[in-house]
């Protein structure tokens, strides 16, 4: 019975080929836009997500603020405020997880007839805990390797490609700016960072080291930048008021004077960007659901045509015994078929331009059985219910007005 | 009579036009007994085609009682009304009516569809009836590539398929020359014969005489009702 009514609905179809594919045309290109749109978009969302846990959790920056000096006011991160012995007192306040200080630069590397322009962070075995980087083969160098000042690297897979090519740099020695470094450690990928730079291109050495023999600081003791992890990301705005607290207090800082430093939330930054991907995804899937919706208004339309247009047919119909529910599974089923096989194509045409823009553009771009799911339920939808009008209208006929229709 | 197919009591219509009521069938009495085989003639616009949508159910009455098989239709729901036009009544029409995009097989099996009979049957009952009416070659065809007195013979075999007790034609001949009205004529005949009742619309008095009995409508009235006289008996 319902299997019959389905059958008439796709020879009418048949019988109007173009029209048929034009009126689907609309759903294709729906579909496809969502699919398309929804895909590039969880792409992002997972690219963001893998760059922040990358980064590291819980993190704060501490930047070493202005100092004036006869007028003169360096910008943030321009000055020596901040001294090691800063860091160490952090580390004993209550919720921090790990400090770090750190001094870098970029330097050129040589190894045997290579050489490679790295950037070369100098800092305390803390760092790779906060940043949670492991070391892969070898070993971090130690806080005795930092006092000692020890002539130790860790290399990013990046450099030591670079540098090494198909050789393993454990144990090797190569040479930052004239003196030689001796490879302990390997780093685990890391991939891009948040800013988009390749965190793989890198060398850490103890902090000391770099101070010392590396970029020659006029101020050894102090250092541009400390990294704070927390324990939790709870603890947070408590460690925040506290640490500057401290910090106010070591470096003599008079109620009603600005900071010498600045604070800086890396988790928040990295959520509010985690967060503006999730909206522009879902922005993304908005537009291109507009797109859905007018198919559908195109599905409506075109079932309103054929319905006049069919008008006698119906009239004949219902002279022959069929009853309002035969009529309108006939016109329902037309507007869902054709939009379930427009949502079918277009989710092949989504998925073969998502995977397009992923090998022409690299952009990372995910298709999940959820993202098909939605367009294939939104089409469904869209197909009873912008064809259910037309459907009922055609449904509700009078058979003598229908049959006199010319 | 007990079996009475048709009995209709004091039936009027009228159409609301621009200038109000129009009245076209104005106290209409009528009863046709099973079996029975009935030409109704009268000049253009006095109602035979508003009186036939009526009894095929198509149309409603404005006023009086139509009952069918002893059922008041005026009491049916849309749902019924459409059982009885499925089930009870074959219509034929005068412009044929069958569905352009479809096969003479297909069109002829379309009734079986609405009351749930499987593909395979509704094929086997169509091909059946098509060669009832001489169109086994043309199973497959199209209805535009047959001549006008085949669609017509599709038209009756598609209004036989679902065995009816009652046929209604209005003018099934009008469109065709006498030859083919004849043929078309003949075969009402040898429906008549194995007991479906018939009704059937004419202008015209030679196909008015395969009737049993002839009904005369006159501005929405029936004003003579009397059996078909034998050709040649002087009135
Ligand atoms: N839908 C309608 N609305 C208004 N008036 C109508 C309608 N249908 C029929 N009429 C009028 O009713 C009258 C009877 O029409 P009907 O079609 O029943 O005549 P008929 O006897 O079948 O004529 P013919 O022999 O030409 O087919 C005509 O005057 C016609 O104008
Ligand atoms: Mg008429």
């Amino acid at each position: 019975m319902t299997l019959a009514m389905l059958g008439e609905a796709w020879r009418a179809m048949g019988a109007n080929r173009l029209r048929t594919f034009l009126t689907m045309l609309g759903m294709v290109i729906g579909v496809g836009a969502v699919v398309l749109m929804m895909s590039i978009g969880q792409g992002a969302q997972h690219a963001i997500k893998q760059s922040i846990s990358a980064m590291g959790s819980n993190l704060f920056i501490l930047l070493s603020g202005s100092t004036s000096s006869g007028g003169a006011r360096s910008g943030s991160g321009g000055g020596y405020t901040l001294k090691v012995e800063d860091a160490e007192a952090i580390a004993g306040l209550s919720g921090v997880q790990a400090v770090a200080p750190i001094h870098s630069g970029s330097a050129q590397v040589v190894y045997g007839p290579n050489n490679w322009s790295t950037a070369i962070i100098g800092t305390t075995p803390s760092y790779l805990d906060a940043r949670s980087w492991t070391v892969i083969a070898g070993n971090a160098f130690t806080d005795s390797d930092v006092r000692s000042a020890t002539r130790v690297a860790l290399i990013g897979q990046t450099s030591a490609d670079n540098l090494f090519g198909d050789e393993n740099p454990l144990g090797k020695t190569l040479r930052i700016r004239q003196s030689p470094f001796v490879i302990v450690g390997i780093l685990a990928s890391k991939g891009q960072g948040m800013d988009g730079r390749d965190q793989d291109d890198t060398l850490i050495i103890p902090l000391t080291t770099a101070q010392r023999q590396v970029f020659g600081s006029q101020f050894p003791g102090s250092v541009r930048m400390v990294m704070v992890q927390t324990t939790t990301q709870e603890v947070m705005p408590a460690v925040e008021k506290s640490m500057t607290g401290l910090l106010r207090q070591r470096h003599r800082i008079r109620e009603g004077f600005d900071n010498d430093f600045y604070l800086r939330n890396l988790t928040a930054v990295a959520d509010s960007a985690a967060e503006s991907t999730r909206i522009m995804s879902m922005l993304l899937g908005a537009i291109a659901s507009v797109s859905l919706l007018v198919g559908g208004i195109g599905i409506m339309n075109i079932m309103l045509v054929s319905v006049t247009e069919r008008t006698r047919e119906i009239g004949i119909r219902m002279a022959i015994g069929a009853r309002e529910r035969d009529i309108l599974l006939q016109f329902l089923f037309e507007a869902i078929i054709i939009s379930v096989i427009g949502c079918l194509i277009g989710l092949g045409l989504g998925v073969v331009a998502a995977l397009l823009v992923e090998s022409l553009t690299g952009t990372i771009v995910i298709i999940s059985a959820g993202t098909g799911a939605v367009a294939f339920g939104v089409a469904a939808f869209v197909g009873i219910f912008f064809g259910f009008y037309p459907a009922r209208k055609a449904a509700r006929l009078d058979p003598i007005e229908a049959l006199r229709y010319q | 009579m007990v079996d009475a197919v048709i009995r209709i009591e004091h039936l009027y219509k009228s159409y609301a036009t621009s200038a109000g009521e129009f009245p076209v069938l104005k106290d209409v009495n009528l009863t046709i007994a099973s079996g029975d085989f009935v030409a109704i003639m009268g000049p253009s616009g006095s109602g035979k085609s508003t009186f036939m949508n009526i009894l095929g159910c198509l149309d409603k009455p404005s006023g009086g009682t139509y009952r069918l098989d002893g059922r008041n239709v005026g009491e049916l729901a849309r749902d019924e009304l459409a059982k009885l036009r499925n089930r009870t009544i074959g219509f034929v029409f005068q412009g044929f009516n069958l569905l352009p995009r479809m096969s003479l097989q297909d069109n002829v099996a379309l009734p079986l569809i609405y009351c749930g009979i499987e593909r395979e049957t509704r094929r086997e009952r169509a091909r059946e009836l098509l060669a009832r009416v001489g169109l086994e070659r043309y199973v497959d065809a199209m209805p535009n590539k047959i001549s006008g007195g085949q669609q017509q013979r599709v038209a009756i075999a598609r209004a036989l398929v679902n065995h009816p007790s009652l046929i209604l034609a209005d003018e099934p001949t009008g469109n065709l020359d006498s030859h083919t009205g004849e043929e078309i004529m003949a075969l009402f005949e040898s429906l008549n014969r194995e007991g479906i009742t018939i009704v059937l619309v004419t202008h015209e008095a030679d196909i008015a005489q395969h009737a049993q009995r002839q009904v005369h409508f006159l501005d929405g009235r029936i004003v003579r009702d009397h059996p078909t006289l034998q050709v040649g008996a002087c009135v």
